[in-house]
């Protein structure tokens, strides 16, 4: 029994970290990240092909979005282009994922140790989910949470196909962060789930000193509390947004090549643990990272057990934990209007 | 001289309703401005398109700049302040913390000083520096609003309304602090229901009306005017017309 516990535990941990991200985005631009799950398997397969020696297509995936978000800073700035404008943005949308791009090619020839894989794909990943902020969501930062919902859709459905492309249909696992395990009574504990424990805990904390502490954590905050607040004082809604996708992405990078040494991840696995993070965030309300945590452990257990005494329909029971939470969330709260802004 | 804040010929539409109407004002250095008139004149709905919040057709300018082509974000960051009818502030956080997004363009090293002087200004908002803003009164509100503003070092500060809901001896706390910014070197542009006290500080005045300027002039001139002792201050001259 008690494995299972430790079992759904080590998940839970991964769903929270996703969780947050989820909660972050959807608090700071109020697009629902349905993409997040691209991200853990973009991240968990980068890895382990650079782990195995082979070149991620997510590297040239990253300058061509580059490449495309260039042509969008220079499209929004056209009646007002200066040199410093369009420096910066070559820069950060060209030459820094033209470098990673060539760092890539260089060590996937020579089958690089664990640190530079992770380190790579972190940097990857990062730049994806920036880039995909500038190209699908900036341009609709002021619509409806509908058409950003519906944008939301569309860049997972583009980036499941473009994984099928990257890495094949062939599953994927990737080395292990840590090696070894020891016994603690009736648990064994592997140097993974040690891992697991490790970065969602130093994660956590790393993000409540963010938040609590750092003048840009709490301009995202102010975004998420008030947009219209947050824009009179100067911060810029799209510098909140840049910051929260960025976080998304390296968080789900992270959550990724945190399991695939645990698990074989598909090109297209990402969707249903990314939705078992956003079934964690739905408990939480959307708003509330401590209930998004908790809630994210208790879907890990229940997965757990559920997977143990009924494989089959383990994603019907952690699915249907939705179903209570909603009603409850509807009978308590009354009818919310959009917000207008 | 030349006017720190310049409106030329403004309009502003909400959808297919010209809510103003071919208006113009300077507000200069050192200067209290007010612009008084009844609800729904489109007081609010200026002060939001001056701040960029709203499109405006028509020309504005700051400090000599022109601002149509600029977001809110750089309008505030070249010291345009706006305390909105509403405060806009960020409720889930402190006080302090407010106060220190208020400078959130300005570099660090002044914020400090600029804290120190907020809290000289409003001592309640020293008093309550950890209480999150959601839990303030309406008044300490106003007064986080406008403190909120002043640290992001504006040289024109634009209040909505500062009086609205507030009790009588707030409303005077807070009009003296507005006269005690102007002699800071702060100038300000002030929008009031409450024309009485807002003519009584103010340099320059406008009456607005159904989103139009009907009168301007100094502001001492304004409050003798007969017509709007009768539609603002609430006492009837003999024979005034009340439009």
């Amino acid at each position: 029994m008690l494995f299972l516990l430790q079992d759904g535990i080590t998940n839970g941990a991964i769903y929270a970290l996703l969780g947050l991200a989820l909660v972050l985005v959807f608090a700071v631009t109020r697009v629902i990240l349905i993409p997040q799950g691209e991200f853990v398997t973009y991240g968990a397969l980068t890895y382990a092909s650079l782990a195995a020696g082979q070149m991620p297509g997510t590297a040239k995936l990253a300058l061509a979005l580059g490449i495309g978000a260039f042509a969008f800073d220079l499209f929004a700035a056209r009646k007002a282009l200066h040199g410093r404008l369009i420096l910066r943005s070559t820069v950060t949308n060209i030459v820094l994922p033209a470098i990673v791009l060539a760092l890539t090619v260089y060590f996937a020839a020579q089958k690089p140790p664990v640190a530079v894989c992770i380190a790579l794909s972190l940097v990857i990943l990062a730049m994806i989910g920036l880039f995909l902020y500038r190209i699908a969501f900036q341009p609709l930062a002021h619509t409806s949470v509908l058409v950003l919902l519906i944008a939301s859709v569309g860049v997972h459905l583009a980036l499941q196909g473009l994984g099928l492309l990257f890495f094949g249909a062939e599953g994927q696992r990737g080395p292990a962060v840590l090696s070894g395990s020891f016994t603690a009574g009736a648990l064994r504990f592997t140097g993974q789930s040690i891992t697991v424990y490790g970065i969602t805990i130093a994660f956590i904390v790393g993000l409540w000193l963010f938040f609590g502490l750092t003048l840009y954590g709490k301009a995202l905050r102010a975004t998420a509390v008030n947009r219209l607040g947050a824009r009179l004082v100067g911060i810029r809604t799209t510098l909140s947004g840049q910051i929260a996708f960025l976080l998304a992405s390296v968080i789900g990078a992270l959550s990724g090549i945190m399991i695939v040494p645990i698990t074989t991840l598909y090109y297209d696995s990402g969707f249903l643990i990314g939705l078992k993070g956003f079934v964690a965030a739905i408990i939480g309300g959307l708003v509330s990272y401590p209930l998004t945590a908790v809630a994210a452990l208790v879907v890990g257990i229940v997965e757990a057990f559920s997977s143990f005494y009924a494989s089959n329909y383990k994603e019907v029971i952690v699915f249907m934990l939705l179903i209570p939470v909603l009603l409850l969330r509807s009978l308590a709260a009354p009818a919310v209007e959009e917000e207008k802004d | 001289m030349s006017a720190l804040l310049s409106v030329a010929d403004a309009h502003v539409a909400y959808g297919k309703v010209e809510a103003v109407r071919s208006v113009s004002l300077e507000v200069g250095q050192n200067q209290i401005v007010t612009i008084v008139g009844a609800n729904g004149a489109g007081k609010t709905t200026l002060l939001s398109a001056i701040i960029g919040i709203l499109p405006l057709k028509g020309r504005v300018s700051f400090a000599g700049q022109d601002l149509s082509r600029l977001d809110i974000e750089d309008r505030v960051a070249m010291g345009l302040g706006l305390v909105p009818e509403h405060r806009e502030l960020f409720v889930t956080m402190n006080v302090e913390d407010n106060l220190e997004l208020g400078a959130f363009r300005i570099e660090r090293s002044k914020a400090k000083a600029s804290m120190e002087r907020v809290y000289t200004l409003f001592p309640r908002l020293k008093e309550r520096r950890k209480q999150l803003a959601g839990t303030l009164s309406g008044g300490e509100q106003q007064m986080l609003a406008m403190g909120r503003a002043l640290m992001g070092e504006p040289k024109l500060l634009m209040l909505d309304e500062p009086s609205l809901g507030l009790a009588p001896i707030i409303v005077a706390d807070i009009f003296r602090i507005v006269t005690e910014l102007r002699a800071a070197g702060v100038s300000v542009l002030l929008v009031e229901q409450n024309a009485q006290a807002a003519l009584k500080i103010a340099d320059q005045a406008y009456v607005m009306e159904l989103g139009e300027f009907v009168l301007s002039g100094k502001a001492s001139d304004i409050a003798a005017n007969e017509r709007v002792a009768a539609s603002y201050l609430g006492f009837q001259h003999e024979g005034a017309s009340v439009l």
